[in-house]
């Protein structure tokens, strides 16, 4: 009846696991206990879950990020505390089964359920004000998106209650993740959860691609479009044509565990070296889906808060597009111990470190940009100073890494593990950071605190050397990743350092919350009228903060790069002139819909359901599944119409706001 | 601060394509598509270069040579080739908006589909009497794979014509639902040219 599902799936003989547990039970009853008490629901369910306006499912994307990168945190602090003391014949804190499930857990969420769902929230926000356009291509496709991603962050948590989670690193390499030496549900859990949501991410690739591609504001032509713009196209390219190998490559190592197959096992012939070309096909990509965006928001920063055009343009389209190609043929780099060979590895090498050039095409084009410009030491920016010396180091190890000798003596040392933290902390979470403070006025319609963000960015900053820059050492002294416990003493006062560049880093962390809630509750003081705090170049701070669920009141006409700036200038040439009246019309605008938020719900039953044998109810979640699309496709009403006097009367008032 | 005037284009989501702005939807819709359709591309070729790869890792059980049976693939290639033509035909009642043809051709499409699984399903059962089981060798999980993921496809493909029939004779040829018709005949032209690849190296090449 329940599969293979028993009381011995609950942790109750492990008082780490029941008690982290029982803290995430009673966060999350605590949280829908007081909704309920608000009577939140019915504005919840109206506003937010079953919203398809791209701004505020790229909101939820990012709350759903900030707090995936809370749990992920939690799970590296108890690495670092465990390897900061068990040394010898101390055997520290935590088991190894249970320590092969934290760094496991830690680099699945970090990936999937933080970086990623940043970065696409991020996207989902701007891309359409930045386009000039009021949605994007497919709106509730996107909420789709958002909730199957959920879901997948929602079932990686039921397994710290329910089960375990997976032990194989957060690749999942076969041998070890098949059947025979992983019996567990654990890979199940992995499997199943980025199963669900890279669908999702797909979508969201699809999405967007045809968004940008085809939905563009009057006269933005390709080379007027914001370079955010570019970048997001360049990843959600890379998400289409990288996802569906995830896909595949998942697919595989499923029908192996379940069905029996010979794909990567070690007898019938299988080839587990197969597994592992195939995930890099998609994770090298990976690596730009998620660093791309972030490029593409410090070039908004820089050049909003240097008061300049960004210098080189049009080279930074091109490098951009550079990279999205030459990361499809670097993905052996990630094991040159394979033994392919010296041209095999000489060529994956050689491709490896020309990536390198149009990212330094970049980091020129961003000090130029500031160079001469007059730069306010503003929290975005910040984080954009901050990544470009840390991104320099880590690219430069990066580049270290991609001479194969070289690569023979660190594979699997720490010093790989500091290098991918040096360029993911350095670039991409940086990145959102900046990007997340950026936007945030525009979002909500209030600045944040700058003294706790600029706290927070000084925290991390030097939380992230403390923490990493020992283990760079540390790899060159011969230690490698994943050791639950170590027998030479002589690492462990690195160890130490790195704890405590890990506490500073929670530090950080602290300021951030705290910077989100001070900046709540004092936002009467710190409201946003003019829609355009930072002096801004693009379309986005042409509308007011925040943007009305159509955006622009009258489609906006792009004349140059820059547009906004251009209008603004114009403005100002033209002051004295009578305003010329604006002609308003009618919107249609798509209707909220529940799809995406049923869909997922019945993704979990299934997920869930397939993940211990119970297969009444996988057939129950798919059924449900496919009677939501029925529904939605036989919806009789898709777009309602926003009356003409309600489009006239709040941008009258806007409009009214700006002149005094 | 002075009043900023924002400079406006065309109305709408309607603007001519001369002076830009958003596509049609009918364009945004089968583009989107197209997008997707590239992707389901790229899976394919992820299993086509496992397929590759796992082509002569039999595990001393029994090759491509001792189990294709040409005639029978012959047959099916048909079948999924008529059916594609027959799918055309439809588009064709489809822009007329002339339900009798519409009907009559969306089941002839659906019988070659069901057809074409028929004999691929039988196919498969024939494999697995002899022995010939996915769980055999990496090569036959490589084949059942590959092949089962396209017929999963053409299955699915069968299950959307008969919501899309239904979907005509409940609600008749609105624009939207001409949207959805017109992605349905890019997913099954998309499948025989899936198909193509598939018999040619699967069949063709792994059959001597």
């Amino acid at each position: 009846m329940l599969g293979k599902l028993s009381w011995s799936a609950f942790p109750i003989n492990e008082p780490i696991d029941i008690v982290a547990s029982a803290l995430m039970i009673l966060a999350v009853v605590a949280i829908l206990a007081w909704i309920t008490v608000k009577g939140w629901w019915p504005y919840l369910w109206r506003e937010w879950l079953t919203s398809v306006d791209h701004k505020r499912i790229g909101v939820m994307y990012c709350v759903l990020a900030l707090v995936m990168l809370l749990r992920g945190f939690v799970d590296a602090i108890m690495m670092r505390s465990q390897q900061a003391i068990a040394v010898g014949n101390a055997p520290g804190y935590l088991p190894p089964e249970h320590y092969d499930q934290i760094f496991s857990a830690h680099g699945t969420i970090m990936i999937f359920f933080m970086a990623m769902p940043f970065m696409i929230g991020l996207m989902n926000f701007a891309l359409p004000l930045q386009l000039g356009v009021r949605d994007v291509a497919f709106p509730t496709l996107n909420s789709v998106s958002l909730w199957l991603n959920a879901s997948g962050v929602l079932l990686t948590n039921i397994s710290l209650v329910v089960g375990e989670f997976a032990r194989t690193g957060w690749l999942a390499y076969p041998p070890l993740s098949e059947l025979q030496f992983s019996p567990g549900v654990g890979v199940d859990y992995y499997l199943w959860a980025l199963q669900i949501s890279g669908v999702g991410t797909l979508l969201t690739g699809i999405n967007f691609v045809t968004t940008i591609l085809k939905m563009r504001a009057p006269g933005m032509t390709y080379m007027r479009m914001p370079v955010f713009c570019w970048t997001a196209l360049a990843s959600n390219l890379l998400i289409v044509a990288a996802f569906p190998i995830l896909t595949a490559t998942f697919a595989m190592l499923l029908l192996d565990r379940y069905l029996g197959f010979h794909f990567f096992t070690v007898d019938g012939d299988g080839n587990p070296m197969m597994y592992i070309n195939l995930i890099w096909a998609w994770g090298h990509p990976e690596v730009y889906i998620l660093i791309l965006p972030a490029f593409g928001i410090f070039s908004e920063v820089i050049s909003t808060f240097s008061g300049k055009p960004l210098f080189g343009y049009r080279s930074m389209v091109a490098a951009t597009m550079a990279i999205c190609i030459l990361s499809f043929l670097v993905w052996l780099h990630h094991f040159f111990t394979m033994g392919a060979g010296a041209d095999v590895n000489g060529f994956f090498g050689v491709m490896t470190m020309i990536i390198a050039v149009p990212t330094g095409v970049k980091i020129y084009n961003w000090l130029f940009t500031m160079y001469g410009g007059r730069v306010r030491f503003t929290v975005p920016i910040l984080w954009s100073l901050g990544f470009m010396v840390t991104f320099i180091l880590g690219g430069m190890t990066g580049v270290l890494l991609a001479v194969p000798p070289a690569d023979f003596v660190l594979h699997n040392s720490l010093f790989l593990i500091a290098h991918f933290h040096n360029v993911i902390i350095g670039g991409v979470v940086f990145g959102a950071f900046a990007g997340y403070t950026y936007w945030f006025p525009k979002a909500f319609g209030f600045t944040l605190h700058e003294g706790l963000g600029k706290a927070a960015f000084w925290c991390w900053f030097i939380g992230f050397y403390l923490a990493f820059m020992p283990l760079y050492a540390l790899g060159l002294m011969g230690m490698t990743r994943r050791m639950q416990h170590y027998e030479d003493p002589s690492w462990q006062p690195l160890l130490l350092i790195a704890a405590a560049g890990a506490v500073v880093i929670l530090v950080g962390i602290v300021f951030t919350i705290l910077q989100l809630v001070v900046s709540i509750r004092t936002r009467d003081q710190r409201r946003d009228l003019t829609g355009d705090p930072w002096d801004g170049r693009t379309l986005e701070w042409s509308t007011p903060s925040p943007p009305p669920s159509w955006n622009f009141a009258v489609m906006p006409l792009v004349e140059g790069e820059d547009a906004f700036w251009r209008m603004k200038r114009k403005a100002r040439a033209e002051q004295g002139r009578p305003a010329e009246a604006v002609d308003y019309e009618p919107i249609e605008m798509p209707v909220n819909s529940a799809t995406g938020f049923i869909t997922a719900f019945f993704a979990v039953i299934t997920g869930f359901a397939l993940i211990w044998y119970i297969w009444w109810m996988v057939g129950l979640g798919l059924l449900g599944a496919f009677a939501t699309t029925l529904v939605f496709a036989w919806r009789e009403i898709e777009e309602i119409e926003i009356p003409v006097e309600e489009v006239a009367r709040i941008d009258r008032a806007y409009r009214a706001g700006l002149v005094q | 601060m002075s009043a900023i005037t924002i400079s406006h284009g065309g109305h709408g989501a309607h603007a001519g394509a001369h002076e830009g702005g958003p596509a049609s939807k009918r364009i945004i819709v089968a583009y989107g598509f197209w997008i997707f359709l590239l992707s389901d591309i790229v899976m394919f070729s992820a299993i086509f270069a496992t397929y590759a790869v796992l082509s002569r890792a039999t595990a001393g059980g029994p090759g491509g040579a001792e189990l294709f049976n040409p005639t029978s693939v012959a047959i099916e290639t048909a079948c999924l080739l008529a059916s594609s033509f027959t799918c055309g035909l439809m588009s064709l009642a489809i822009n007329e908006e002339h339900r009798t043809a519409t009907y009559l051709s969306a089941a002839v499409t659906f019988l070659l589909g069901a057809a074409f699984l028929t004999l691929e399903l039988r196919e498969f059962a024939g494999m697995i009497a002899v022995g010939a089981t996915p769980q055999r060798s990496a090569f036959l999980s490589a084949f059942f794979t590959l092949v089962g993921c396209h017929g999963a496809h053409v299955s699915v493909g069968l299950l959307w014509l008969v919501v899309m029939m239904a979907q005509v004779a409940g609600k008749g040829f609105k624009p939207r639902i001409m949207r959805r018709l017109a992605c349905f005949s890019l997913f099954w032209h998309a499948l025989d040219i899936i198909w193509v690849a598939l018999f040619s190296i699967v069949y063709l090449m792994g059959g001597r």
